[in-house]
């Protein structure tokens, strides 16, 4: 068996390469994919640790999940819809009216 | 009529408050009546307990009657009670008395006046702290009294408040009485210190006085300042001639017949205090003295009618001291009752010539007035002789008992005391012949003069008869103003038995008050070029004189302008660069802070992804790290 650390680390390098797309990309659709990123990486977590422990819970939250990320992803997806209408851009460094 | 004792403080509270309410609704006639009636029922309730006390033997003329108490906290107790004893109700019977008078004079004066209701107000509140002052059982509401008649004194001064030297001379009042009244409140504590009492009738047994022995002199100082203050001594009389800016019955009323008196009264009634301390019944005696002599002098020179009064007042107000200073508190007493009568005789006499003569107060424009205001002229002239102390007159009386007082005290004090009654008596005739003998001066001022209407003269009348016969009461060898009072002052004067000395005395002054006359008679009269001669063979003195011997510019320099110099400077570098600068400085601080805060908001999603990610991370490694 594949040790749980394995799949651990996995999901750990996951979830940094995640937010470190958040952090530094620009165009907010990648931002988007990063953050489905992040998600995956925890899902994975949560089922390896489910496999660990012999139990179901891990496995049936990573459906809980799954609903919340299509859910953000569709009213995220709406929000950059809006922006483009507006902004005619998908450059998030350039949304930048609440500022001082 | 003990137990309604109360209703003498309650009239004029009454008349004042409805009057307050009610004036310009109920018309000029009705407040007039009003306010002098209300004043007239204090004086039968005053008349009441004098019944009532005289019903009792003589040693048990002491009453006390508590009204509410006041304050109470532990030690400290401090009921509004009224002290009814011989010598509060007689200085109730003076105050409500001449009072009413003057009420009743009032409506005549003030008629033509816009502020005729509130000016009735300012007098009934008069009355009511007046009375306060004098029926008070303890030293706190003496106080309360004292400073209520400041109040009014500064209320009235300054009634024509749009002349700015009426403004002005009521907040001199008030501002050098202040002066005292620092002294009389350090008296206080000090005295409720050492003995734990401020009620009278317990600070004067023996077990609460006997502690204040080695303070009585600093205490008697103390409360001789506040006395200064309030009764226009030296160094604080500078108030009172000013204070002629006021209505001319107020004069009358504050400054000559009651609040002035004041502080003679307390004198009196802090008696067994002052007979601990020789010194500072010294003190006293000499302040009046040299007080008495000075002001004498100012009055000598002084052009403006009321202005000689009010030095004459200063001076009369010496006398008073200097009686009580000298042992002679009855004296001292009797001198004010016969002073309340005489010289508020005199300024309604002098009121009544500024009505005919539309305000005109310069003696030097006046002349001939006899013929034109005979009745003003005949009630001025008994006022001014009772003033002089011309014999058998009410003045001469009490006045002498003074000097026999102040003789047995030291004869200088009596020297001091008989040269003023020369001047006195001087100055008062020449008050009587400048205006109203000789030739008019001003012939346009003489011809449009007529005489005031009867509730004006009424009032004059009767203060005439009582400046005659006010002697009765205290007349050598058969004197009922001493039997009277000797349960107040037993323990501490002596009055001695007139001998041969005291006739001799009483004759000396007699003299000297027809030798004043006589010369004012000789200077105004016969040779009017002597007065110019006279004055220019006193050289510089006469300039000294002249100009009040330059005591309010002295005060002016070396008091009044430090004093504001100092406030420029702290309105400037304490409040201006210091308070300012703190609080504006708080307003800086926070816009510096909110500067540098709001660049957080950069707006963009990245940075605050960022922050959000350092913070988890911190929290981790507090967690994994710290949290074991």
């Amino acid at each position: 068996m594949v040790p749980t650390s394995y799949y651990l680390i996995l999901s750990a390098i996951l979830f940094t390469i995640g937010v470190l797309g958040v952090l530094v990309r620009r165009n907010a659709l990648i931002i988007f994919m990063s953050v489905e990123m992040m998600m995956n990486a925890a899902n994975l977590a949560f089922v390896a640790l489910s496999r660990q422990f012999g139990t179901l819970d891990g496995q049936v939250f990573v459906f809980v999940v799954m609903a919340v990320a299509a859910a953000e992803v569709a009213i995220g997806l709406a929000i950059v819809m809006g922006i483009i209408r507006h902004r005619d851009t998908v450059n998030v460094d350039h949304i930048r009216l609440m500022r001082w | 009529m003990i137990e309604y004792a109360w209703l003498l403080l309650f009239f004029p509270a009454l008349g004042g408050v409805l009057n307050l309410i009610f004036g310009r609704r109920w018309g000029k006639q009705v407040t007039g009546i009003v306010a002098s009636g209300a004043v007239l029922l204090s004086f039968l309730v005053a008349v009441g307990l004098f019944v009532s006390l005289a019903g009792l033997p003589a040693e048990e003329r002491e009453l006390e009657r508590v009204l509410w108490r006041w304050i109470a906290i532990e030690r400290f107790q401090v009921d509004m009670g009224l002290l009814i004893d011989p010598l509060s109700v007689f200085m109730a019977l003076v105050v409500t008395g001449v009072g009413f008078l003057i009420h009743v004079y009032s409506i005549g004066y003030m008629w033509e006046d816009e502020r005729y209701v509130r000016y009735f107000f300012y007098l009934n509140f008069f009355v009511l702290m007046m009375l306060t002052l004098v029926m008070a059982n303890n030293l706190v509401q003496t106080f309360i009294g004292w400073e209520g008649v400041g109040l009014a004194s500064y209320l009235l001064i300054g009634f024509w408040f749009f002349k700015p030297s009426a403004s002005d001379a009521g907040k001199k009042a008030f501002l050098v009485n202040r002066i005292g009244d620092a002294g009389f409140i350090v008296a206080l504590i000090w005295i409720f210190a050492v003995s734990g009492e401020l009620r009278f009738t317990t600070l004067f047994e023996p077990e609460h006085l006997a502690p204040l022995a080695t303070s009585a002199t600093a205490i008697g100082l103390l409360l001789l300042l506040a006395a200064t203050g309030k009764s226009a001594q030296i160094p604080l009389y500078v108030w009172l001639p000013d204070a002629m800016e006021g209505p001319t019955p107020v004069s009358a009323l504050i400054h000559a017949a009651t609040m002035v008196t004041a502080g003679v009264y307390m004198v009196a009634r802090m008696s067994p205090l002052y007979a601990m301390s020789p010194a500072a019944m010294t003190w006293v005696a000499t302040v009046g003295a040299l007080t008495a002599f000075f002001a004498a002098t100012i009055a000598l020179a002084q052009t403006d009618l009321k202005r000689i009064l009010a030095y004459s007042t200063v001076s009369q107000l010496g006398y008073m001291f200097l009686a009580v200073g000298a042992g002679a508190f009855t004296a001292g007493i009797f001198h004010l009752f016969t002073h309340a009568f005489f010289k508020a005789l005199l300024f309604l006499g002098a009121g009544s010539v500024m009505h005919a003569l539309h305000g005109e107060l310069d003696i030097q424009k006046m002349g001939g007035l006899r013929e034109k205001l005979p009745t003003t002229y005949k009630t001025f002239l008994v006022g001014a002789a009772a003033l002089a102390g011309f014999p058998l007159l009410s003045g001469f009386f009490s006045k002498d008992e003074i000097l026999l007082g102040a003789w047995e005290r030291s004869p200088l004090l009596w020297l001091i005391g008989i040269v003023t009654a020369f001047l006195t008596a001087t100055y008062a005739f020449r008050a009587v012949f400048v205006p109203f003998w000789g030739r008019p001066r001003q012939r346009k001022l003489y011809d449009h003069a007529h005489e005031s209407p009867p509730v004006m003269t009424t009032p004059l009348w009767i203060l005439a008869v009582g400046s005659v016969l006010g002697g009765l009461i205290g007349l050598p060898g058969l004197s009922w103003i001493h039997g009277w009072l000797e349960p107040v002052f037993e323990a501490v004067s002596h009055e001695a038995e007139p001998g041969v000395v005291a006739w001799i005395l009483m004759l000396v002054s007699a003299l000297v008050a027809l030798g004043g006359i006589y010369f004012a008679y000789r200077v105004f009269v016969v040779d009017p070029s002597l007065a110019a001669r006279v004055r220019r063979s006193l050289g510089p003195v006469d300039d000294l004189v002249q100009h009040r011997y330059y005591v309010d510019e002295l005060y002016m320099a070396d008091v009044v302008n430090p004093l504001k110099a100092l406030g420029d400077w702290l309105a400037v570098s304490f409040d201006q660069r210091g308070i300012d600068g703190i609080v504006n400085g708080v307003g800086q601080a926070a816009t510096w802070l909110g500067e540098r805060a709001r660049r957080v908001q950069t707006g963009l999603v990245g940075t605050y992804a960022l922050t959000l990610v350092i913070g988890v991370v911190l929290l981790l490694i507090y967690v994994i790290l710290v949290a074991q």
